[in-house]
């Protein structure tokens, strides 16, 4: 079915399965309860899960399967995010054109760039994509204010023209982004008993955008480019030699994981429409680097579960403070209560980045395949008290490159 | 286009057609009815403090957290009340507010208009705050407060000294108790004037973002109406952190006073590498050589250590001011966590008791009440003199401190000295002020 | 033309600091074959190396003294440091005054010391490993090591000044003719740049004039063939990690004057460390050195009014246009060897 083998069709599903009800997923506390703080599925993050997912599958294209390490994904990102706010500024609230036209944008923004970088390989590569994505950071955030309005980033304000739509509703605000009349930011409250699950419509609007970008990534993984990009990967000068011409399957795959990011920041804009400087920052370049590399690069579902990862520490972890975990631990006598307090105190809250960087270290060392490996291994330790023999030839076809 | 909330309380009205496909049998909230965004149903109501935890300013943010925590426990009735009891409005009796216990989530901005809008979002939809109040640069409160206006909360800002935050980007949900930079300079020219004569030629050093370009501005306006001229204004980068080669330059300008329109770390490198140069103990056009860096902070002021000794500026309030209301809250808060609280502290522990007094007095949590209850509300006894909230962009009038850089310091917090206090007159400016066009507060939004 | 002599100064000043960290980094990557992402963040404890050891020599009694009071109006306590009651008040003065040359000797051992458990008890095993795994787990290893100093030192940049004797500048202007005032640099600033040189040359002369140095270059050029002659390459290259670690401790300790030590210093230099190395070329020491003083310079130009009114900006992204035009023109950096990183 949709030219997939069943392997690959039963992990869309799953994905599929995943995202669409990940409302529920995401919310397996009741609100009441003191856990209720792990709960990720209020529509902001959830919107970020899918949305990050999609800039690392993206950047999956080019780095898992070509090998080549761009340090500079996020400047097209960024420019996608630019674009689709100037749209929402200049012609209508409707996110399709802002979409399209940040997709397109990026496009032209990493063909030029890639054009450039892709002259070069390895770690000159590297420093080429990044240097580019600096100097496109350090302009918006100064010389070019008009067009980026620098630090406080690009906002929608009540005296934008925009031509198709009103500058300003009727009570005076700023209108909102919306898909043909289905607003954004609108959210529908599910309450059963305890438990709270919101539906938002622009997490599904992201969430469909998502698995269409997931499909048209299986596609590329298996179709003769994808094979062509891996033959890149494992041999280049064999492949010269072979008289192909590398050249343009990787500045396909490039411009192809360009786009990816700039739909992603398209539709970061529109689900909350500004575009700060920062998302061009190399260490958002950084970031999607290690999403992928932490969810295991170059298999298909790892920079998902790695984004993911990534979004629920920044979001989640960094608003445990002290007067949480004294609810948390306050069945301890008192004592014992702020020794343990004192001891979780520096990995949380502020502390979020220094559990980050354990959990890189830890993931790297210890699964080197990242949590894609992680996951395989908990499968096989399951399989293999079923049949061993199955086990070895199921991971064997898996490819974990 | 209808105008509806991002909240996790409100009830989808336009996007019926996603409903019917999931709703299956259900128990609809009783908050559909609500009026506005996130109304407090229980016995408790929760506030969101956004402050940098991670990133450059992460010791201001802790410092404003402490605040935040002072200012809830005095609320809720613990501890002795500190600027509460000296506040002119009295309706704030330490039982929360409008009776229900005050909470409150906290969050991390990591001084990017991303992830504080990330953060508060989480907030909102997540936790249910009623009102946002934080940040530690003008770039993160103008970018949250863009976002409290659509969510239909209020915002408290915290520490922006930019004109734009109630400028051209002001907005109806937003509120800022901390002074700007067209105060800072008014309250600084009279005084740089008296020390330094009105002959003088300024060079500015000025970081390249939106926050230093309306200091520069401002200052710059100000002191050449006094008489001085301005000799060179040179942008530096905010990722700089060596400032030897914009430094340089500045003996040989013809300039004899340097201006540094730097916040934060950029502040204690040029500072720190500006005093290396030995520019302060050279002449040039027969006066000494001077430095003034216009926006202090005293916990940044201590990285730069023993050069800000002489150096002066301007700043919120400090804990050295001798009016009750300082003094009831550097005992309070001195007493919590053994040492004075900060301008940044001070600012967010007002702004929480000016909101919890707001709603007492709207007798309602409806931001669009809180609003009409904040506007051109005039108080006292908060550590600032006699202030105005002003209806027209909602912006603080209140007296600006001119400090120096102490020369003998008692303690490692005694570094700065209270120069002058300029009264408010001095530093309010017609609504329409060309520093501040542009932009329009629009209505208030209830949300839901 | 003073100010021309002022930015080459200011370019041989940032120079150093870039040479010394890229040195060090090349130093990893040419012998151990390795992307150390938390090179930067080595530099950053040497510098608190240096904060560490002002701190200890200001460990302090308190005396109680009811004639003051403190912020609440309690008595105040007053501190006497150690050091000074042991030395008396001048030399106990002078010692702390001297914190930050003293930290030198002190930041080796420690530095040498961080270096080792790093290359033995993490890095050992990354060698086989894909570079993407080396960048993820030393990067890893950067955050933690930020945060920790993080957690105990707070966020905000902590004053460590020069010794007295360093402080204000000296007039090159009159050395050469111009009037006075017209050419003034820091003397710290010129000990830095001192500084640097020596060890940039003491790294050369290590690696090009003695035995252990001959075989490290031998060992970087081809690893395998000098396995086979039988000798423990992996002992040295575990060495010369730590001596990498130590040249970026050192340049830490003695940058601590010049900007406050503060705990994300480290990620501030990594990236622009990497566009040296690689500018110079991957695995070329002497390109390492060189690009460092070259961009050091350039950006010092690019920072003169003159220039900036030309092109507005152009301060903010000269490193990285000149890396890429570098990168353009030649293939492989300053002086780079082929197939060196580039798979």
């Amino acid at each position: 079915m949709l030219g997939l083998n069943k392997k690959d069709l039963s992990l869309l599903l799953i994905v599929a399965f995943l995202a669409l009800c990940a409302p529920f997923i995401l919310n397996p506390f009741p609100s009441d309860s003191s856990l209720a703080q792990f709960n990720a599925g209020y529509p902001d993050l959830m919107q970020r899960f899918v949305i990050f997912g999609i800039f690392a599958i993206g950047f999956n294209i080019l780095f898992g399967l070509t090998g080549y390490l761009s340090f500079g994904h996020a400047a097209f990102l960024g420019v996608g995010s630019y674009s689709a706010v100037w749209m929402f500024k200049l012609l209508s609230m409707n996110v399709v054109p802002a979409i399209v036209l940040s997709v397109i944008v990026a496009g032209l923004f990493s063909v030029v760039i890639g054009f450039v970088s892709l002259r070069r390989s390895g770690i000159y590569f590297s420093i080429l994509t990044l240097a580019f994505a600096q100097m496109s950071f350090n302009l918006a955030y100064s010389v070019l204010t008009p067009i980026t309005n620098g630090e406080t980033g690009l906002q929608l304000t009540l005296d934008d023209p925009r031509i198709l739509g009103a500058s300003r509703t009727e009570s005076g605000g700023i209108p909102v982004t919306n898909f043909f009349g289905l607003d954004m930011r609108d959210t529908y409250e599910m309450v059963v008993g305890p438990w709270a699950f919101q539906f938002n419509n622009g997490y599904y609007l992201c969430a469909i955008l998502m698995l269409i970008s997931f499909y048209l990534a299986i596609r590329i993984f298996r179709s003769p480019f994808g094979m062509m990009l891996r033959a890149i990967k494992s041999n280049n000068t064999r492949m010269t030699y072979t008289g192909l011409n590398a050249r343009p399957y990787t500045l396909a795959a490039f411009v192809i994981s360009g786009m990816y990011a700039g739909l992603a920041g398209g539709l970061l804009a529109s689900m909350d429409p500004l575009a700060g400087a920062e998302r061009m920052q190399w260490t958002a370049s950084g970031e999607v680097v290690l999403m992928t590399i932490l969810g295991g690069a170059g298999t298909l579902i790892g920079p998902v579960l790695g984004a993911g990862f990534i979004k629920y520490f920044e979001n989640i972890f960094s608003k445990i403070n002290d007067g949480v975990l004294h609810t948390w631990f306050g069945f301890m006598p008192d004592g014992l209560e702020d020794l343990v307090v004192t001891l979780v105190h520096p990995f949380v809250g502020k502390g979020w980045h220094l559990t980050l960087g354990l959990v890189f270290m830890l993931v790297v060392i210890f699964l080197p395949g990242g949590l894609v490996e992680g996951g395989q291994r908990i499968g096989r330790l399951f399989r293999r008290k079923k049949s061993g023999d199955e086990a070895k030839k199921s991971t064997q076809s898996t490819p974990a490159e | 286009m209808s105008n509806s909330n991002l909240t996790r309380r409100g009830l989808m009205k336009t996007s019926a057609l996603a409903g019917a496909g999931l709703a299956l049998p259900t128990i609809f909230t009783a908050s559909s009815a609500s009026a506005f965004t996130n109304e407090p149903t229980g016995g408790t109501v929760t506030l969101g403090f956004n402050v940098p935890q991670s990133g450059p300013y992460a010791d201001e943010g802790a410092d404003e957290l402490r605040a935040y925590q002072l200012a809830v426990e005095h609320l809720n009735g613990g501890g002795d009340g500190g600027m509460m009891n000296t506040f002119s409005s009295k309706v704030l009796q330490g039982g929360g507010i409008l009776g229900k216990k005050v909470e409150f989530v906290t969050g991390d901005t990591q001084t990017k208009s991303d992830a504080a809008r990330a953060s508060a979002k989480s907030m909102i939809e997540k936790d249910g705050a009623i009102m946002i109040t934080g940040g530690s640069s003008s770039g993160v409160a103008v970018a949250v407060q863009g976002l409290c206006q659509e969510a239909g909360v209020i915002f408290m800002a915290g520490l922006t000294h930019s004109n734009d935050t109630t400028g051209k980007d002001k907005k109806a949900n937003g509120f800022r108790h901390f002074f700007n930079a067209y105060m800072s300079a008014a309250a600084l020219a009279p005084v740089l004037q008296k020390l330094y004569g009105s002959e003088r030629k300024a060079y500015h050093l000025t970081a390249d973002y939106t926050w230093g370009w309306t200091q520069e501005e401002s200052i710059a306006a100000a002191t050449e109406a006094m008489g001085w001229e301005t000799v060179n204004k040179v942008r530096t980068p905010l990722a700089a952190t060596d400032f030897s080669s914009y430094i340089a330059p500045v003996l040989n300008s013809g300039a004899d006073v340097l201006v540094l329109n730097h916040y934060g770390g950029n502040m204690v490198n040029s500072l720190t590498n500006a005093v290396q140069f030995g520019l302060r103990e050279k002449q040039v056009n027969g006066k000494n050589f001077e430095i003034v860096v216009p926006l202090y902070s005293r916990l940044m002021a201590r990285g730069a250590g023993e050069n800000v000794k002489g150096i002066h500026g301007s700043t919120n309030w400090h804990w050295s001011l001798q009016d009750d209301a300082s003094k009831a809250f550097v005992k309070s808060f001195g007493e919590k966590y053994g040492f004075p609280p900060s301008q940044a502290a001070h600012t967010v522990y007002c702004q929480t008791l000016l909101y919890a007094d707001a709603v007492m007095r709207a007798g309602s949590f409806n931001p669009c009440a809180v609003v009409e209850a904040l506007e051109g509300f005039e108080f006292d006894g908060l550590g600032n003199g006699k202030t105005l909230y002003r209806a027209d962009d909602h912006q603080c009038f209140k007296d600006v401190l001119v400090v120096r850089g102490k020369e003998n310091p008692t303690s490692e917090f005694d570094l700065l000295e209270v120069v002058e206090v300029t009264p408010a007159a001095q530093v309010t400016y017609p609504a329409d002020h060309p520093m501040f066009a542009g932009g329009a507060l629009g209505n208030c939004n209830p949300g839901a | 033309m003073d100010a021309i002599i002022l930015q080459i100064l200011n370019g041989l000043d940032k120079g150093s600091a870039y040479a010394l960290i890229a040195l060090g980094l090349t130093l990893i990557f040419g012998t151990l074959g390795v992307v150390n992402f938390a090179h930067g963040a080595l530099f950053m404890i040497g510098a608190f190396c240096a904060v560490t050891l002002q701190r200890i020599l200001n460990i302090s009694f308190e005396t109680i003294d009811p004639t003051r009071t403190d912020f609440l109006g309690n008595p105040m306590k007053v501190k006497t440091t150690y050091v000074e009651t042991w030395f008396g008040p001048e030399v106990g003065a002078s010692i702390i005054d001297w914190a930050v040359p003293l930290a030198i000797l002190f930041s080796i051992p420690i530095m040498i010391g961080i270096g080792f458990i790093m290359e033995r008890g993490l890095i050992k095993h990354f060698y086989k490993r894909p570079h993407a795994d080396q960048i993820l787990v030393t990067f890893g290893l950067a955050i933690v090591l930020q945060e920790v100093i993080k957690f105990f030192y707070g966020a905000n940049p902590i004053p460590t000044g020069a010794p007295d004797v360093f402080k204000g500048s000296f007039d090159f202007g009159m050395l050469l003719g111009f009037e006075a005032n017209a050419i003034i640099y820091p003397y710290w600033r010129l000990v830095y740049f001192a500084f640097a040189a020596v060890i940039i040359g003491a790294v050369f002369s290590f690696l090009q004039f003695t035995t252990f140095g001959m075989v490290v270059r031998a060992g970087m050029a081809d690893r395998e063939t000098v396995g086979l002659l039988g000798i423990n390459i992996d002992k040295r290259f575990t060495i010369m990690f730590g001596i990498a670690a130590a040249v970026a401790g050192l340049a830490g300790v003695m940058y601590a004057p010049i900007n406050s030590p503060n705990y994300h210093m480290g990620m501030d230099f990594l990236v622009l460390s990497f566009v040296v190395v690689v500018v110079g070329g991957m695995g070329s020491l002497p390109g390492a050195v060189l690009a460092g003083f070259l961009l050091g310079i350039l950006e010092s130009f690019a920072s003169m009014n003159e220039i900036k009114s030309i092109i507005p900006g152009i301060d903010q992204i000269i490193i990285y246009l000149v890396a890429i035009i570098i990168l353009l023109t030649r293939p492989r950096g300053l002086m780079g060897r082929k197939g060196v990183m580039e798979d």
